[in-house]
């Protein structure tokens, strides 16, 4: 039990970190690994929250799927946010 | 985008292709006994249809992946959850007209892969949906990327 309050406070630290980078990052390549990164995090937290099937779900779309859209979007664009 | 990515990339993706779209499959195909479903498994194989097109890019890809084809399946994955939905309409639209039948799906032992009635069949439609759909939404955006590109 207390393992795994443990693991749920670090999870959920590291879910604000990812976010705060996803935000604050010049580099947008950056950003984007951030916010997957993120993403996965939320993904473990539903697990720990014994909703596996909403993990899936956040692990397939949050993680993968949207990370390959903004990477595509990426690649048209510009790579470095502008002042 | 038709360039790809580097070797590193393309090689890891030739290894984890297969496994990545083998395990959507078994998300969908255990879709009533364990969690995820058709909605889960079909992102997981579409994710893998994400991978090849972000590590190969378009050029890797000609040809095995047709828009046409994925948007016609997408609408055959519809129709199919539709009509086993209105199967059961004698009762009530959604009625489970094969569990308890002792047909195929209708088996009495509610852990068997075969069991759920039409569940599992609405669970492949769902999958195939949301896969072909996911795929042709990321096809459709690399076409338009590209294409924005060359004006």
């Amino acid at each position: 039990m207390i393992a795994e309050t443990i693991l749920q406070i670090v999870t959920l630290t590291l879910i604000i970190c990812g976010a705060v980078l996803a935000v604050t990052l010049r580099d947008l390549l950056s950003s984007v690994i951030a916010l997957a990164a993120a993403s996965l995090l939320v993904s473990l937290e539903f697990y720990l929250l014994q909703a596996p099937d909403v993990a899936i779900a956040e692990a397939g779309i949050g993680a993968a799927l949207t990370t390959a859209i903004y990477i595509i979007a990426l690649r048209r664009t510009r790579r470095k946010e502008q002042q | 985008m038709s360039s790809g990515m580097s070797v590193i990339v393309r090689t890891v993706t030739r290894f984890t292709y297969a496994l990545i779209i083998v395990f959507g499959f078994y998300v969908i195909m255990h879709g009533h006994l364990t969690p995820g479903g058709g909605f889960q498994g079909g992102a997981v194989v579409a994710s893998a249809f994400a991978l090849a097109l972000v590590a190969f890019g378009t050029a890797g890809l000609k040809g095995a992946l047709n828009r046409h084809l994925l948007q016609s399946l997408e609408e055959v994955g519809a129709l199919a959850f539709l009509g086993l939905a209105f199967a059961g309409v004698g009762t009530a639209f959604f009625y489970n007209i094969l569990a308890n039948s002792g047909s195929v799906f209708g088996g009495s032992d509610p852990a068997a892969l075969a069991s759920g009635g039409v569940l599992p069949l609405m669970n492949w439609a769902v999958g195939l949906k949301v896969m072909t759909g996911i795929a042709s939404i990321l096809i459709i955006m690399v076409i338009g990327a590209r294409k924005e590109a060359t004006e």
